[in-house]
């Protein structure tokens, strides 16, 4: 602690809303990130918006990606918005990747999702953006 | 001082008062080695020595956070609180890492009575962070009953875990005999309580009663002898027989006196290397400006002088320590 103060890696927290059991997108996003130098909490499948929100606090997350092909997005992600803005602090981005339908991408950017990934979205792609919008460490 | 002390730093006074943001918050402080935590850091020292800390190490995938998210539903229902860190390593190549442990647990974010964190190493040996005890010490100060402490399950011993948990436990899995032979000496003098977990695979006796021969045959100096359970993450079974076995070590600490010296062994240890830490970056700076050191250096590579020599004039020149 008396140490000079290093350079602090971003923290990401990756989670998978909905129902469907696939995560072999949001492992690869992960692995990527990790590769891109950054702390990347996996937090898995299935997780509903209020486990997300808790383990963004609790994991005090510079950014978190969330994941989802089920078509639930309209609902999950403003679920996941809404929560994060009744918590107390500094709001925390969210980037959105998954197959989304560019009506409802627009909606979804509207509503403070920061930014959206396609299927066909480059991995440095997703590095630039991650590390431009993540909340800058104070 | 207490908890409404106005002399405590706000963020150590969040922190007493179960402000779970602030926790979370100066955990990554301390985690960056920002120097702006230190206040509360000092603030909060009084505040800890409650919590049961407990290690849990063992070789990659031998199902540690599977086990730790079964040993929190046991602890929720004798109705203690848990706070649980766990340690993963980071990338040698990007520094980054991959913090998988929290997907094997299902509470910390449905019930306040457990909360989470994930560690990367960040470069650190021995198995866990450099800062994970400062971190055990701040969800001691916050309240927590117990705090567990997954180490990062490389293919040696987490040796430092004894540093930081008072009772440690190391997992394997049947067919370990390969594993045990891997982990050679010092197995036995870091686990207080072996757990062959996956024991609704097949194997499971033979390993246990493999390693209740070997603890038999270690001869620690603390006169404990390591215990060894069996249990299964997946059939959720051996879970209350292994934290008895837990609370037995702990039980023995308390019987013999030894709680009161390995916490004091362990105080020292922690004093000595923040003054050599501090010593070193003191030190390091002024050796490596000094005007001495070119030389010096001039002088080594012309092969009249050999390095040692070097070295002891270069201190003898700064009035050494
Ligand atoms: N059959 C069986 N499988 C288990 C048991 N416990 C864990 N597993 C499986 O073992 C794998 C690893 O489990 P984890 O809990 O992630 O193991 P870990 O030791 O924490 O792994 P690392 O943190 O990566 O070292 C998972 O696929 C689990 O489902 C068990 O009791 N029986
Ligand atoms: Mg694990």
């Amino acid at each position: 602690m008396g140490r000079k103060k290093v350079e602090t890696p971003v923290r990401v927290l990756i989670a998978k809303p909905g129902l469907d059991g696939h995560d072999r997108g949001a492992k690869i996003v992960a692995r990527a990130l990790r590769d891109a130098g950054m702390e990347v909490i996996y937090a898995g499948l299935r997780q509903t918006p209020e486990e997300i929100v808790q383990s963004a606090r609790d994991e005090d997350v510079d950014l978190i990606g969330l994941s989802i092909l089920s078509g639930a997005h309209m609902v999950l992600f403003p679920k996941v918005l809404k929560l994060l803005k009744s918590a107390r602090g500094r709001s925390i981005p969210v980037f959105a990747g998954g197959i989304i339908p560019d009506e409802d991408a627009r909606r979804l950017k509207r509503l403070g999702v920061k930014a959206i990934f396609g299927p066909g979205a480059s991995l440095e792609e997703i590095i630039l953006t991650a590390r431009r919008i993540a909340r800058p460490r104070a | 001082m207490t908890v409404g002390s106005p002399a405590l730093p706000p963020a150590a006074r969040r922190i007493l008062r179960h402000d779970r943001g602030e926790l979370a918050r100066t955990i990554s402080a301390v985690e960056n080695h920002d120097p702006r935590v230190l206040p509360t850091i000092r603030a909060l020292y009084p505040h800890t020595g409650h919590a049961l800390v407990v290690g849990i190490a063992g070789p990659l995938g031998v199902g540690k956070s599977s086990l730790i998210n079964v040993i929190l539903e046991h602890l929720r229902s004798l109705g203690k609180t848990v706070g649980v860190i766990g340690v993963d390593p980071s990338s040698p190549f990007s520094g980054g890492s991959v913090l998988g442990d929290r997907i094997r647990i299902d509470r910390p974010s449905k019930d306040d009575g457990v909360y989470f964190r994930s560690m990367a190493s960040r470069g650190h040996a021995g198995g866990i962070a450099a800062t994970t005890r400062e971190v055990s010490r701040l969800l001691d100060a916050f309240g927590f009953n117990v705090v567990l402490v997954e180490t990062v399950g490389s293919g040696q011993v987490d040796v430092e875990i004894r540093q930081v948990a008072s009772t440690s436990v190391v997992v394997l899995v049947p067919h370990l005999g390969d594993e045990v032979q891997s982990l050679k000496a010092g197995l036995f003098e870091i686990a207080d309580v072996f757990c062959v977990n996956k024991a609704d695979l097949p194997g499971a006796d033979g390993a246990a009663r493999y390693l209740q021969e070997m603890a038999g045959l270690a001869l620690r100096a603390d006169g404990w002898r390591p215990k060894v359970v069996q249990a299964s993450a997946v059939a959720r079974s051996g879970i209350a027989q292994l934290w008895d076995a837990i609370e037995a070590h702990e039980a023995h600490l308390d019987s013999t006196g030894q709680r009161a010296s390995a916490q004091r062994a362990r105080l020292k240890a922690e004093i000595v290397e923040l003054a050599r830490e501090a010593l070193v970056e003191r030190w390091s700076d002024r050796l490596s400006r000094n005007a001495e050191l070119g030389r010096l250096l001039d002088q080594v590579e012309s092969r009249q002088v050999d390095p040692h020599t070097a070295a002891d004039r270069l201190l003898r020149k700064l009035g050494s320590p």
